[in-house]
């Protein structure tokens, strides 16, 4: 079934490479990386991360103090940025509190509150420290009572948890409801930090990096860890409309936990429902923005599957070499991506690229390019085998 | 809204082991006993693979096997939406545990186990199903926010749509910090269209019509259960489907709503 037309009319986006879209272009623009080595004193293997600057220094306080952690101090600064508290709150003027639902998503959202609770286990009794507020910060849920609070809305909320794809899924739920009339509008978006699970669990898999990470290089071996934190105002399309949800498509693989499907099966299945829900045929996209995490396995798969939908020539690009593989955060920060290349005409390079893979077919921009295009997909893939592609377009 | 049918339930609670046991103490044939889950051993994924799940996977599978049964719908051909408030707090333990000691040694199964989509992942496997999956929180709104995100499902697409909701009481010291009194599973196999094996009609309602208040166990010896874990908020729900009553049920909802459910049998 076709999706009843819905446009973004807001968004905001804060990850490495620096606090609100514009950070982002310019560092897309000029070919300039937000990772460094990794400088966590807690971490004794080498590799890059994509790490927010200044989050440490900037703690929720006063009626916020409970949700304290890094997870909501991101969520905070993004819904800061961008001027996306604004666009909220003339939306809720206009729909009421009750008509904006919030979709969020997250991987690990404030897991590093826990380890660091256990850190300080009481030496006697074991216990956690009395101040540790897990279902206000550990909780999967936690960052959208945080956002709903800070924006004054009270209607429909969910978080959705699937590995690497929940912020790409945010938008099929929210148009889901939207359509079945449960909200007007909605607030969708994902929030994923730095903790030490995740880094010493991708690396218990030998999927991370000691460099920067390479997509689609005959060398590429492992993803960079990042954060970022991104949102988006979903409402029924007007004549401001500039960017459109145009479609979205949801697989599983039925195939193994924390290895993709080898012929990419689950993740061609999604974007060509992505295309199916969108009415478009493949020849209409311009430009895909590949989940491309840079681990051999998770590459040449997605490649299959691009292949498969699409063909060898339309232009992709994996921009996970500028801000690391930011797990929940990864669909929404290249759902921003993909409406960046739709308003700006720019095709960004496969960052890090510096020998393709002969293994590999899809055309992955060696360089950047200006070219306007008018539909994008945008690929998310999660451990678990959850598949989501998002397609965007550009008013006519 | 367009009504829902709902064509099979899974169940696995203290006292409350499958439907059709569970059905007679909601019905108040026989009392409802506080008695410890037996280990569950669900039956569809593959031996090898269900030796690397954990207590809380497999309460889901078991639930939403049973469920699927009870419809007589092929598992594959099911939308699903996996429900958890807390996710696997035994892996977080694990998990933490690890990050003390020397080195860090985190196992790669724990932590491939620890997304919260761990079990729609093997479910996945499971039923050989490719059909679109989500994995969802709402903390103590956690049922009420699954079934709204699966009549969504049904309102736009036409695919039935299996619903697992499940919460596992935490290992000490977590459990000092979110308490379960223990744990409890329920799925609900829900579809666009009624058949000869419809159980009840669902209709959702928000925000509620006219006086609708939170709904509360008929047998008050089980409301500390209803309470005590976000999947039992599910209760009145189930007690109203096996009285085959027609009647309004308040769930627990987000920001301090409720969930209205209205329910012919």
């Amino acid at each position: 079934m076709s999706i009843s037309p819905l446009m973004i009319s807001a968004s905001s986006l804060v990850n490495a490479l620096g606090v609100g879209k514009e950070a982002t272009l310019q560092a897309l623009q000029t070919e300039k990386s937000g990772l460094r080595r990794c400088d966590l004193a807690e971490v004794d293997f080498p590799t890059w991360i994509g790490r927010v600057a200044g989050l440490e220094s900037q703690p929720l306080q006063g009626k916020w103090q409970p949700f304290d952690c890094r997870n909501n101090r991101l969520t905070k600064l993004a819904l800061q940025t961008d001027g996306f508290d604004d666009a909220v709150d003339k939306a809720r003027q206009r729909y009421g509190s009750q008509r904006i639902g919030v979709f969020l998503g997250t991987s690990t959202s404030g897991i590093a509150q826990t380890e660091q609770a256990y850190r300080q286990r009481d030496a006697v009794s074991g216990s956690l420290p009395e101040e540790f507020d897990l279902l206000h910060t550990h909780n999967i849920y936690s960052l959208v009572e945080f956002t709903q609070r800070y924006l004054g809305l009270e209607g429909v909320g969910l978080s959705i948890s699937t590995a690497c794809s929940s912020s790409a899924k945010v938008f099929a739920a929210a148009a889901r409801h939207i359509q079945a009339g449960w909200c007007d509008a909605a607030v969708v978006g994902g929030v994923d930090s730095l903790c030490m699970t995740t880094l010493y669990g991708f690396n218990s898999l030998e999927l991370v990096s000691a460099e920067p990470c390479r997509p689609w290089d005959a060398k590429r071996d492992g993803i960079n860890i990042g954060e970022a934190a991104g949102f988006a105002l979903l409402e029924p399309a007007d004549d401001t409309a500039e960017v459109l949800l145009e479609g979205y498509g949801e697989s599983s693989d039925a195939y193994h936990m924390s290895t993709p499907h080898p012929e990419g099966e689950g993740a061609a299945l999604a974007m060509r429902q992505a295309l199916k829900r969108a009415g478009l045929e493949r020849s209409e996209i311009g430009y895909i923005n590949l989940h491309g995490t840079a681990t051999p396995s998770n590459d040449a798969a997605e490649d299959k599957a691009v292949e498969k939908v699409f063909g060898c020539t339309t232009p992709c690009s994996s921009t996970k070499g500028w801000t690391g593989h930011t797990l929940g955060a990864a669909g929404i920060s290249e759902a921003i991506i993909a409406m960046l290349v739709l308003q700006h005409g720019f095709l960004p390079a496969n960052l890090n690229l510096q020998q393709k893979d002969p293994a590999l077919a899809i055309n992955v921009l060696q360089k950047s390019e200006s070219r306007e295009v008018r539909h994008v997909v945008s690929n998310s893939f999660g451990f678990g085998g959850s598949n989501c592609s998002l397609v965007f377009g550009k008013r006519k | 809204m367009k009504a829902v049918y709902l064509q099979g339930i899974g169940i696995a609670a203290p006292g409350l082991f499958g439907w059709p046991a569970a059905r007679r103490v909601l019905l108040g044939e026989t009392a409802w006993q506080d008695e410890a889950l037996a280990k569950l051993v669900p039956q569809l994924l593959p031996p090898n693979e269900r030796r690397r799940t954990t207590a809380l996977i497999k309460l889901a599978l078991q639930v939403a096997e049973e469920a699927v049964t009870m419809a007589g719908t092929e598992a594959a051909q099911a939308n699903t939406v996996f429900a958890s408030s807390d996710g696997d707090f035994y892996i977080v333990d694990r998990l933490c545990d690890a990050l003390l000691q020397e080195g860090k040694p985190v196992s790669p199964t724990l932590f491939h186990n620890s997304v919260h989509n761990a079990p729609a992942g093997y479910w996945a496997i499971a039923a050989a199903s490719q059909n679109p999956s989500t994995s969802i929180s709402a903390a103590d709104a956690t049922f009420s926010a699954g079934l709204l995100e699966s009549v969504s499902q049904l309102a736009t697409n036409g695919s039935n749509v299996l619903l697992v909701a499940y919460d596992h009481p935490a290992p000490f010291p977590l459990d000092e910090k979110r308490h379960f009194v223990a744990p409890f599973g329920v799925a609900l196999l829900l579809a666009a269209r009624a058949d000869d094996s419809t159980l009840a009609e669902m209709e959702l309602h928000l925000p509620v019509e006219n006086d609708q208040i939170l709904s509360r166990c008929s047998d008050g010896s089980m409301e500390a259960l209803r309470q005590g874990n976000p999947a039992a908020a599910s209760l009145p729900l189930l007690e109203a489907v096996a009285r085959r009553q027609n009647c309004s049920i308040g769930l627990p909802y987000v920001a301090g709503n409720l969930l209205e459910v209205k329910i012919r049998a």
